[in-house]
Order: structure tokens, then C-alpha cells, then sequence
């Protein structure tokens, strides 16, 4: 039975490949925090009615990539089938201490430090993998960190297409202009991932960049 | 005298090693304490390496990581550039420094500011 079922799988995948354009493996990327289990879960929810992760306050909660294929998005008219991949946050230094004050133990702590870093790890790998980045920047930060600016770079390098989410739009300290001023080059679309504030408009821009 | 040293590394000096050897030369100088300053700094696949390595090396109580800043970089806009080098990005300055001694205060497209700590 298990042959069969690997068989039609094979046999399905084969011809999507061949006759499907339109599928395309897409990587959300962003800073630990800025929403991007947030932003998946929505995707996914909106569209297959499922959920992809557990969302936290406390950073590096996503440390393993999530991985959803077959999403699709219907908008303008058009379709798209994407393949969602829930990255781990990046970032260039994990320190212990800062899980310690989010009240674990030493323990746990250094425990999930060491988990983080192998997620940063992962992360950075699919970025060679990747047909495109919806790269989330949370509205209320400084956005010339650089994260933003390694995963930009690489997708400009690479010549992939990149959809700037700038995410959090529902706090009253949120400013997406700043974000759309640092990186003008790239399209943005300010959403609020938790309300779903201008969603529709992130899905017709989704269509249109990775269509 | 006590101190942080701070290494202003040529563009000709990265520019003699292999990726891989450039790489491993800037985590062992974190490492060491030291803040480096690259003139011509790093591409982004070169960055993403540099934090991929990174992560390897953390150890609680030890090395927490690195603080990184660079300016974005640059399409190469010549038309020699256009013609001949597809998707060559002009790289730009970067700072690198052990994450206990380095903290960013403030940085947009043409300005870093740094504060370096010697606690």
C-alpha cells in the first residue's frame, strides 16, 4: 500500500512539476519577534484552514523551519501555489541570559539558546533554496538591522523576487513609512498580521510578485 | 594599558584569502576580543556565511555571538558592470565585534553608530 501511495505521490509531483508553473517555494524570513509564525499561520489558516505553529512572546520560539507545501492563493483572478516555509528569527548573537529573563531556568535556558542557534543555522541554509522571501520586519523597529539587510542583500544577489511585510500596523507606535523609506528598491505592504489589518492586499501583492 | 583593540582591515587584505578563510580570520579576531572594521566589507552571502558560523561557535558564558553592521549594499550601476558582471552587488563597510563589547545605538543607510564597552 505504502508503494502505491509513494508511487501516486511521485506520480502527482511529477506532473505538477511539468505542467504547474505557478508553485513556488517561498521562505518567510525576518528578526526573532516580528511575526512571521504570526504572518504563516494566517497564510495557511486563510487558505488550507489549518495552523502551522505555536506563536510566543519570547523570542526564537520557531526554532525548527516549518514547512507547508501546496498552499494556494487565489487572487486577482489568478492563482498561485505556494510552498510556505516558517523560517527560525535570525540573528548574530543568542545569548542564555536573555531566556532567563523571561523567567526559565539556567537550564532551559542554555537548552534553548543551543536550540536557537541551530535554527539560525537552518534558516540561513534555506535561503539557498528559496524562489522568493516575504521578509517580515516589525513597524515598531529600527528596520535597518542587520538581518534585514543579509537577506536583502541576498535576494538582490540571487535576482529573486522579495515582498517587504512591514507587520504590527495595529500598534500605535508602528511606523511602515520608515521601513518603506530604508529599502524604497523593494515593494512593501503594511499589515497587521495578528488582525488581519490589509491582508488582502498582502495576498493580491503575493500573487503578483511570486505569480 | 587595557583596552579594546580595533583592527581596520584593507580591502587588499580580505581580498587575498578564500571565502571560507576570510570567514574563519574575522570569527577567530572576534573571538579574541577584538572589533574589526572591514573597508570594503562583506557580500550578503559572505554575511550569511559569517552568521551561520557564528552560530556554531556560541557557548554560554563564553561567546554570545557577534554585533554585525554593514550599509547595504550596491548594485554595481557601471555599464562595464551592466555588460559583463550580472548581479555584482558593490559591498560596503562593515563592523564586526564580539556582541558583549559592541552594541549598535544607532544605524540608517550611510551612518553607524557604535558604543564599545570594555566590561
Amino acid at each position: 500500500m505504502g508503494v502505491i501511495r509513494s508511487f501516486k505521490k511521485n506520480f502527482s509531483n511529477f506532473f505538477k512539476k511539468l505542467f504547474n508553473k505557478k508553485n513556488a517555494r517561498i521562505g518567510i524570513y525576518g528578526p526573532p519577534n516580528a511575526g512571521k509564525t504570526t504572518l504563516a499561520n494566517r497564510i495557511v489558516r486563510d487558505w488550507t484552514g489549518d495552523a502551522m505553529g505555536s506563536v510566543s512572546h519570547i523570542a526564537h520560539e520557531t526554532r525548527r523551519a516549518r514547512r507547508r507545501e501546496g498552499v494556494t492563493i487565489q487572487s486577482n483572478g489568478g492563482s498561485i501555489s505556494l510552498d510556505i516555509i516558517d523560517t527560525p528569527g535570525l540573528a548574530t548573537k543568542i545569548d542564555f541570559h536573555e531566556f532567563m529573563e523571561q523567567g526559565m531556568n539556567e537550564a532551559e535556558s542554555k537548552r534553548r539558546a543551543k536550540e536557537a542557534t541551530e535554527g539560525v543555522i537552518e534558516a540561513v541554509k534555506w535561503l539557498e533554496n528559496l524562489d522568493g522571501v516575504i521578509l517580515v520586519m516589525d513597524a515598531t523597529e529600527d528596520p535597518y538591522t542587520q538581518v534585514n539587510v543579509t537577506v536583502i542583500g541576498n535576494m538582490e544577489a540571487r535576482s529573486l523576487p522579495l515582498l517587504i511585510v512591514a507587520n504590527k500596523v495595529d500598534l500605535p507606535e508602528s511606523s511602515p513609512s520608515t521601513i518603506r523609506e530604508a529599502f524604497p528598491q523593494h515593494p512593501m505592504v503594511a499589515i497587521s498580521a495578528l488582525e488581519g489589518k490589509n491582508i488582502e492586499t498582502f495576498y493580491d501583492e503575493i500573487a503578483k510578485r511570486f505569480g | 594599558m587595557q583596552g579594546i583593540q580595533m583592527d581596520l582591515v584593507s580591502e587588499d587584505r580580505l581580498a587575498k584569502m578564500p571565502p571560507v578563510e576570510k570567514i574563519r580570520f574575522i570569527i577567530d579576531e572576534v573571538k579574541s576580543g577584538k572589533i574589526l572594521v572591514l573597508e570594503k566589507g562583506l557580500t550578503p552571502e559572505e554575511e550569511a556565511t559569517l552568521i551561520e558560523m557564528t552560530m556554531t561557535q556560541i557557548q554560554p558564558d563564553d561567546f554570545a555571538g557577534i554585533e554585525m553592521e554593514s550599509y547595504p549594499s550596491q548594485p554595481d550601476s557601471s555599464l562595464i558592470g551592466k555588460l559583463f558582471k550580472k548581479n555584482v552587488v558593490r559591498t560596503r563597510l562593515t563592523v564586526i565585534g564580539p556582541a558583549n563589547k559592541l552594541k549598535t545605538l544607532k544605524k540608517d543607510r550611510d551612518m553607524i553608530s557604535a558604543l564599545v564597552s570594555n566590561k
